[in-house]
């Protein structure tokens, strides 16, 4: 099922959580909305689900008005973001919720209830835990139930809010994969909000990265990776390494000096030269449009990182290619190789 | 990395499913620490056990001692007497109104308190507060400027031929007032704690308010609920001074228990007096051990 925002904006009191939003998520995808806390990811998901309504916009589900639907029309799978599963039911209970709340027609006999609920819990691997109550559960497993639950109604469209977030690293990578798999196994749209960008890229089919209540950049995990759109982007997803820098004449300046960089056709004012730490080779200081000071070199594993203080005082921090190493205290050029350059704002 | 992720599946499960049998509980009673010399302590716990004897323990058994001085008929004979029956009846139904009337308005405010943000609502929070710091005595003149033979509205009263002070419908009201603290301020810390989240995941399963109410809501406060309601009970059981403001001292119409009590033991009846007083002392025995029960619960609807 294909989700449209149109034109979605959302207040809180003075507060612009979401400012003239447009996205087209196409069905059966896996869709990550990325963002720092206060970008208007989570807003932005409550409101597809029916849990928060925008002041102005339309959502449509398959081309249908969703706003007309209430959260318990909508049937749209929620998993929150610390589970909120039912505290006083076990485990069974809690997946067949939403299948025993059912009323009239649609109301299935309880054989029928606890066959697809052991389903459920074989297909999320938790069926031996059936009889335990929530708080007797890791993490992981609430998790798990969390997203049966969510599914226990046959959803065409579920919502995650940031589910790894609770977890340790090695059950999040763990159960990144295999909701990867789940999603592939299910006819569902999963739309999925997340502060780490690592999850996001080897997750999502397509990113969405958001910031102050904008979409900065849709497309593939390659694409907001190599080509960010914005200096967002490109300060939000991997390492960057800024140079401040300014566009004369259609000459970029960095410093006191000129330099043979290509403003890549920004006008003049005040830029900002974002590379990534790998792509910044080191030169002699005479040969380079950027020079510093090393301060420290750090090793952590096969990489190395060094903080160059440069000529105005800003920091940088660069990675320091093998074979090199830089004497705390020298002199040394920075040669930025692939970069791009950002008006700043 | 490559020999890593091979292991990583069957040790992911593996850890996960370690600490299941662990249920996790925060420590409510950390162990004693011991700083002070043996003699201290003993004198401390000394003073302290001699002042609840004196205080607490004395008073108790003295009423049941009082109560049971000229034997079982005597006590007997005291309580099946029909204005002390009348007087329990009466005591029972107003605490009956009363327990129910807060149940359903002690949960409605803690529900929209906690639930909910609204203009008013940190004035309706100080409201709830505002019988714990009236004296129950205000509280009962209060209803009687209100709806006594001189009151506020006593011409629409008579009008209608309602009878509120010196009758039942004063004494509930009086009671209600004392009592309605109790119920909801027992869930409303609680319901906050508890947050919105789980009725979200029930309505975005598809249930109803009132499903969402009766499955989810109302089972996660039940303990914190009857814990209100106990305390409740025994207050509108006990309550003296807002209902002898109201009653008017009617014998076999108007009394209730506390009321009757202090007309025996004026009328030098001492024996009926402790009679009907053991009664009310029984009661509160029975209310602190329910109330240690459902202490040990209550961890169970915060967990």
């Amino acid at each position: 099922m294909s989700i449209d925002i149109l034109n979605v904006t959302k207040r809180f009191k003075t507060f612009t959580a979401l400012d003239a939003v447009n996205l087209h998520i196409p069905g059966g995808q896996l869709v990550a909305l990325l963002g720092p806390s206060g970008s208007g990811k989570t807003t932005l998901l409550r409101i597809i689900a029916g849990l928060d309504w925008p002041d102005s916009g339309e959502v449509r589900f398959d081309g249908q008005d969703a706003l007309a639907r209430s959260v318990r029309e909508r049937n749209v799978g929620f998993v929150f973001q610390h589970y909120a599963l039912f505290r006083h039911m076990n485990v069974f209970e809690n997946v067949a919720f939403g299948l025993r709340v059912r009323k009239g027609a649609d109301k299935l006999p309880e054989a029928a209830i606890r066959e697809k609920v052991n389903q459920l819990l074989s297909l999320v691997q938790i069926d031996w835990l059936a009889d335990r109550r929530p708080n007797q559960l890791s993490g992981g497993q609430r998790q798990r139930v969390a997203l049966a639950r969510a599914l226990a109604i046959s959803p065409r469209i579920l919502l995650l809010d940031e589910p790894f977030g609770a977890l340790d690293a090695k059950v999040r990578k763990e159960l990144r994969r295999w909701l990867r798999n789940l999603h592939e196994e299910l006819p569902v749209t999963s739309v999925l909000v997340t502060h780490d960008q690592e999850e996001a890229l080897e997750l999502a089919d397509t990113v969405v990265v958001m910031g102050k209540g904008r979409i900065e950049q849709v497309g593939s995990p390659q694409e907001v990776y190599d080509a960010p759109a914005t200096a967002f982007v490109h300060d939000f997803i991997g390492e960057s390494l800024s140079l401040p820098a300014r566009v004369s004449g259609g000459r970029l300046h960095v410093g006191a000096g000129e330099t043979a960089l290509d403003p890549q056709g920004v006008e003049d004012g005040p830029v900002r030269i974002l590379a990534r730490p790998h792509d910044v080779d080191f030169a002699e200081p005479d040969a380079a449009p950027v020079r510093g000071r090393v301060l420290a070199v750090r090793t952590f594993g096969p990489t190395r990182r060094a903080d160059i203080v440069l000529g105005d005082g800003d920091i940088v921090e660069a990675a320091v290619p093998p074979g090199i190493h830089p004497a705390v205290g020298a002199q040394i050029g920075l040669v930025p190789r692939r970069y791009r350059v950002f008006p700043t704002a | 990395m490559s020999s890593t992720s091979h292991s990583a599946l069957p040790q992911a499960l593996a850890s996960e499913g370690l600490p299941a049998h662990v249920e996790v509980r925060p420590l409510r009673h950390p162990g004693p620490t011991n700083t002070e010399p043996k003699a201290v302590r003993i004198a401390i716990i000394t003073l302290a056990l001699a002042f609840l004897a004196l205080c607490i323990a004395l008073p108790v058994v003295s009423v049941f001692y009082e109560a049971f001085k000229r034997g079982w008929l005597a006590y007997v004979t005291a309580l099946a007497e029909p204005d002390a029956l009348s007087a329990i009846r009466l005591t029972l139904l107003v605490a009956a109104i009363s327990v129910i009337a807060n149940v359903t308005f002690g949960l409605i405010a803690a529900w929209a308190i906690a639930k909910f943000e609204f203009p008013g609502r940190s004035l309706l929070i100080t409201l709830i507060d505002l019988p714990f710091s009236v004296s129950p005595v205000v509280a009962g003149l209060v209803y009687v400027l209100l709806f006594g033979s001189q009151g506020l509205f006593a011409a629409y009263l008579q009008a209608w031929d309602i009878k509120i002070i010196f009758a039942l419908p004063g004494i509930v009201l009086a009671t209600l007032f004392v009592t309605f603290p109790f119920v909801a301020r027992e869930l409303i810390p609680l319901m906050q704690e508890q947050g919105t989240a789980e009725e979200e995941a029930a309505v975005s399963l598809g249930a109803s308010g009132l499903s969402t109410f009766f499955r989810v809501t109302l089972p996660n406060v039940k303990w914190a609920l009857l814990y209100g309601v106990l305390l409740c009970n025994a207050r509108a059981m006990g309550e003296f001074g807002a209902v002898s403001v109201v009653s008017g001292h009617v014998r076999g119409l108007t009394n209730t228990m506390p009321l009757h009590i202090e007309i025996l033991y004026n009328e030098y009846q001492f024996v009926a007096s402790f009679a009907v007083a053991s009664l009310l002392a029984l009661l509160a025995l029975v209310t602190l051990v329910a109330k240690t029960l459902l202490e040990a619960r209550l961890a169970e609807d915060a967990s």
